[in-house]
């Protein structure tokens, strides 16, 4: 058996044991990329090389020590290309400064190793939009590993690798993650530093682990969290001892079942599977209480108007002057923009700039932008009135199993119905976590369901106390395809 | 709600994105659905104060205090065109 279908809690106390080696954990995970990695299509590029210097030096008496992490392709890594999934960047660029995230991690022993697929900056539920690579799910390669982080849920689930970075905007940590089987935690806004993540939409951008199990995600949490000078939206809070919620009970914890997420339109499978878990909790002492979130129906519509608006404002950046691909076909200035940017942007990125521009555009801007705050505030009021009354809120992670390949390319807006059980959490800024809860048969392949946990802002220890509960109940750490 | 128009001409120069005659079409279109959708939220009246971010986190400073950032080398090692250690980028005054 390979070290790399190993848990990052198994991994620690082999290293620590003297068992093995961060070189053997490294070579060994080469190994089986080099062997898996043209099927799954998860890493867009990996330096054994680099790794394997960077981890000679590690100290393994740290909370991670010579643990390697892969990273999502639009997180910064000192040295290592940041493509983003873009050929805007492929190929010409190279990260500067470690990100934030990067840091913190290194401070606890990690070595980051290897670039993960991704839809072209984060724009995407299914990997597709990637113009650089196909990610295919572990579980069925004829079907998406879900997105934007496909690539981080695939190699996770797909054992090629121990855990993964994310980031997750309106899902693309926890959707991947709930349709490859593995766990994905969305950190509360400004828990961790947004410094050196390629920015999306900023007010709705968090990085996160992908993980084997719920252990392992409040492993990584525990030094991914803290206040970064350099990202004025990092929060100034003390940074708890997430494993401290592991191995607990849940008797009398109220779990809410929201009546607008439980409707007609989900994949019967899914809603057994999701059914059958919160069975399971209430057998485990929590009470079950039905909630309403009244306005949920206006989330994907406040999420399509406020994401593109970012997302018009930060891509401006990409101007073929500092960085990335420079059209070598303009004459003049303006010219020079607009060729660079039709040349280097995907599809997907120029329909949502395009959407993005208009909705910020004179004569729009009250009716879309400004609308779509206000509803904001009241998708973040329903939360906060159903907190008063449950501790934690349980629903599907993704309405439906992994789509095949190709199914939803050509209807952008069907696919954008599809995060709509994501997208209220980011707008709300929100913890939720992703875990494994069942699979559903589907042409010969067993494809997984997640379920999704809320929890109130900066309460990620009552999210992983009940995650942990829910996993060892049902037994469902994603073991490796 | 009647169907949005969309001018995409003007809003890809906006974007600052040079779009074929075919994008244009295959654009116009599929943004046509997309916001013919949103506007579910447009015809809402919706009495909440607006909110631009998720928590209350306001003016945030830090010291004045000079610090290293990058050298002019690692500012400039990404440029696609660079000309004694500055951005090149194409004319903009005769």
């Amino acid at each position: 058996m390979s070290l790399a279908t190993s848990t990052i809690t198994d991994l620690r106390q082999k290293l620590t044991s003297r068992e093995i080696t961060s070189r053997d954990v490294l070579e060994d995970l080469a190994r089986v990329i080099e062997q898996k990695n043209p099927d799954l299509g998860a890493y867009l590029g990996w330096d054994l090389e680099k790794a394997l210097a960077e981890a000679e030096s590690v100290d393994l008496t740290l909370p991670l020590g010579g643990i390697p992490i892969g990273i999502k392709d639009n997180i910064n890594v000192l040295g290592e290309p940041c493509s983003c999934g873009s050929r805007m960047l492929a190929g010409t660029y190279r990260a500067p400064y470690d990100a934030g995230a990067i840091s913190n991690l290194r401070k606890a022993g990690v070595v980051p190793f290897g670039r993960l697929n991704m839809d072209e900056f984060a724009m995407g539920s299914s990997t597709e939009n990637s113009a650089l690579a196909l990610t295919r799910n572990p579980h069925d390669l004829s079907r998406i590993p879900g997105g934007s982080s496909g690539g981080s849920a695939a190699a996770v689930a797909g054992g090629i690798a121990i855990a993964t970075l994310g980031s997750d905007t309106g899902g693309s940590i926890r959707q991947p993650a709930a349709l490859c089987g593995c766990v994905g935690l969305k950190p509360t806004y400004g828990r961790v530093s947004r410094y050196g993540l390629v920015a999306f939409a900023s007010s709705l951008d968090q990085i996160g682990p992908l993980t084997k199990t719920v252990a392992d995600s409040a492993l990584l949490l525990n030094s991914l969290c803290g206040k970064d000078e350099r990202d004025s939206t990092s929060l100034s809070i003390p940074v708890p001892d997430f494993t401290a919620a592991l191995g607990r009970d849940i008797k009398g914890l109220r779990i809410g079942l929201p009546r607008e997420y439980f409707i007609s339109g989900i994949h019967a499978g899914v809603s057994a599977a999701v059914n059958g878990a919160v069975k399971k909790l209430e057998s485990l002492g929590a009470i079950p209480v039905e909630i309403s979130l009244p306005h949920t129906d206006l989330g994907v519509s406040t999420y399509y108007i406020i994401a593109p608006a970012e997302a018009s404002a930060n891509l401006a950046r990409f101007d073929g002057v500092r960085y990335g691909h420079r059209s070598a076909a303009a004459t003049d200035l303006l010219e020079h923009y607009m060729m660079t940017r039709e040349e280097g942007f995907g599809p997907e990125v120029k329909r949502r700039i395009l959407l993005g521009t208009y909705v910020l555009s004179s004569g729009y801007y009250d009716a879309y932008y400004l609308k779509a705050q206000r509803a904001r505030t009241l998708i973040r009021q329903d939360f906060e009135a159903a907190f008063a009354a449950v501790d934690i809120i349980v629903s599907p992670t993704s309405p439906a199993p992994a789509h095949k390949l190709g199914e939803l390319k050509d209807n952008p807006l069907a696919a954008y119905l599809e995060d709509v059980f994501t997208i209220p959490v980011n707008l709300a800024g929100l913890p939720a976590i992703s875990l494994p809860c069942g699979s559903v048969q589907a042409e010969g392949a067993s494809l997984p369901v997640g379920i999704q946990l809320i929890s109130k802002p900066l309460d990620e220890m009552t999210l992983l106390r009940v995650a942990d509960a829910l996993e060892h109940a049902l037994d469902q750490t994603s073991g490796p395809v | 709600m009647s169907a949005p128009k969309i001018d995409i001409h003007h809003v890809a120069k906006l974007a600052r994105l040079a779009l074929t005659e075919q994008e244009a079409e295959h654009f116009h279109a599929q943004l046509t659905s997309i916001l013919s959708h949103l506007d579910q939220i447009s015809s809402h009246s919706l009495d909440a104060e607006p909110s631009a971010h998720p928590t209350p986190v306001y003016d945030v400073m830090r010291p004045d205090q000079p610090q290293l950032g990058l050298t002019q080398d690692e500012a400039l090692m990404n440029a696609p065109r660079r000309v004694m250690d500055q951005f090149h980028i194409p004319k903009v005054v005769e």
